[in-house]
């Protein structure tokens, strides 16, 4: 396994008392494609939350242990959020476009974090929508509001302004589930060409997808993890029945 | 025909009626005083200030009322843009659930249906204390207090109604939250917003009651915060209480052109409203 980028040790998790993570402990390498499966309410979701601290948004979230990245715990109080959240883009279940044009949508979070240089900015919203596979599409209405785009357009744009403040990881939940088929094939066709340069974290229900895109498998269940290791090994020899009976679709 | 089919029509036409009885009350409104003032209709009620005194005057015109409202209102309404807006942000963001969040909502919401003489009583012993006279300053400040609750309350909720998903977007690209209230939650609540500011704007340049003993009234236009300060609603309400037919001709012809005011700034508000809706994500 290459060097891990983020490790999770005894994370805990409960929701108004309801425990929803039981002591999740697992390393996530460095540059690969990392899919956490599992049934619908298992706490994917809820794990991927964790590692940018967008659960603390959550009203009546109470969490325990420690996450590590780039040496630092993100729960730790002195931690600042905001560089972490930087170094780690989120790529959401439905595209989620801010309400301004695509221009501003591309250019909001090198905008935040002090870049003023319209060349410079220029240069950002060209790169990020040509790796997102967008900007030929968009070069000649960056004026118009990002919600004119398409819903499968609309998520590359979110794929590209995740990849403006140059993160070091990609969270992704669940980011083709709203998309049609084309839609979708685009964006895992980009996760697959950017895990060169990014840790990739990708919640998802589809067997299939984490089969086709896996370089590491995590399987939740009720908020347990009952198995993790490469995907090759998980799919053909999983350790835990559980892991089994939910490769063959007993249940899930 | 059968029940459903009659209780569907019943209620359709139960629609049509109530709807038509509204736009023939505001229609009815519109030509009863447009038919009572024309007589007092001209330019010179636009240009001018009155001649003969507010009370008695036959002559000159309201502009001393028409400036002074404009005053008043867009006065009150900066003060209370200003106030509301960053409370609003709270109240919907920090204080959603909170026990101080719901007791600020229901003060709000009861200061809300305070009748507006409250407001002018209130300011005026304020005024007294502090040794003021009545000035535009004074119903600037009574028309700011009559403005703030609503401003709040309507901001609050179209506010509440932007997707915590959209925020979320600003939130992972490392925005803190006053980055995301001000480029965000402000941006996508747009169209919420301006018409919160024009709802109060309207309440407070219709209002008499508060600016009778705040703003008092004038024969000149102001010349600083002050000196009293006329209004379009007293205007009316002065000119009506004379015994002379061509006085209170006067009374109705300030009231129409309080009312063309008012009709112009609700479709000024729409207008504007409809374009800054123009980023908003549905």
């Amino acid at each position: 396994m290459s060097k891990p980028h983020i490790s999770i040790e005894k994370l805990n998790v409960f929701y108004e008392g309801k425990h929803v993570l039981k002591d999740i402990t697992l390393d996530i390498p460095e540059k690969q494609i990392t899919a956490i499966i599992g049934p619908s309410g298992c706490g994917k979701t809820t794990l991927l939350r964790c590692l940018n601290r967008l659960v603390d948004l959550v009203d009546g979230v109470r969490v325990s242990g420690k996450v590590s990245f780039d040496g630092t715990d993100v729960f730790n109080n002195g931690v600042e959020i905001t560089n972490i959240r930087k170094k780690m883009g989120l790529i959401a279940q439905t595209p989620n476009p801010l309400p301004m044009s695509i221009y501003d949508n591309i250019a909001y979070g090198p905008r935040i974090h002090g870049l003023k240089d319209r060349t410079k900015l220029d240069h950002i919203v060209e790169r990020c929508l040509e790796t997102a596979g967008l900007w030929s599409e968009v070069k000649d209405r960056l004026g118009e509001p990002a919600s004119k785009l398409s819903i499968g357009q609309q998520q590359r744009l979110c794929l590209a302004r995740a990849l403006t403040v140059e993160p070091e990881v990609l969270l992704c939940d669940e980011p083709t589930s709203a998309l049609d088929p084309i839609s979708a094939r685009h964006i895992e066709e980009q996760l697959l060409a950017l895990k060169v340069d990014y840790t990739i974290v990708f919640v998802t229900h589809v067997l299939r997808q984490a089969r086709r895109l896996a370089d590491y498998v995590v399987l939740l269940y009720l908020g347990e993890l009952i198995e993790y290791g490469p995907a090759e090994t998980v799919f053909s020899q999983p350790s835990d029945p559980r892991t089994k009976a939910y490769i063959e679709g007993v249940f899930g | 025909m059968d029940k459903r089919k009659l209780e569907e029509n019943f209620f359709i036409g139960m629609m049509i009626a109530s709807t038509l009885l509204v736009l023939g009350g505001l229609m009815s409104v519109l030509i009863v005083v447009l038919l009572r003032g024309a007589p007092a209709l001209s330019i010179s009620m636009l240009t001018q200030t009155p001649k003969g005194g507010y009370y008695l005057g036959k002559e000159g015109g309201v502009l001393n009322a028409i400036v002074g409202s404009i005053y008043l209102a867009c006065g009150a309404t900066a003060i209370a843009l200003v106030i509301s807006l960053p409370t609003a942000l709270y109240l919907s963001e920090h204080a959603r659930k909170s026990k101080l969040g719901s007791f600020a909502r229901q003060s709000l919401d009861v200061l809300w249906s305070v009748p507006s003489i409250i407001y002018g009583v209130f300011g005026f012993t304020i005024m007294v204390y502090l040794g003021m006279r009545a000035s535009l300053l004074g119903g600037i400040v009574a028309l700011a207090l009559l403005e703030l609750p609503i401003m709040t309350r309507v901001m609050d909720e179209v506010m509440k109604m932007v997707p915590s998903k959209t925020k979320e977007a600003s939130y992972a690209l490392g925005a803190t939250k006053a980055e995301t209230a001000l480029n965000v939650i402000c941006r996508q609540a747009l169209p919420g917003i301006v018409m919160a500011v024009l709802l109060a704007f309207g309440r407070a340049i219709g209002d008499a009651a508060s600016v009778l003993f705040t703003a008092g009234y004038t024969d000149y236009i102001p010349r600083s915060l002050f000196d009293p300060a006329a209004s379009l609603p007293l205007a009316v309400f002065f000119q009506l209480g004379t015994p002379f037919p061509e006085v209170q001709q006067r009374a109705y012809a300030s009231g129409f052109i309080l009312l063309v005011i008012v009709l112009s700034l609700s479709v000024a508000s729409r207008f504007l409203a409809k374009r800054s809706a123009r980023y908003v994500i549905r």
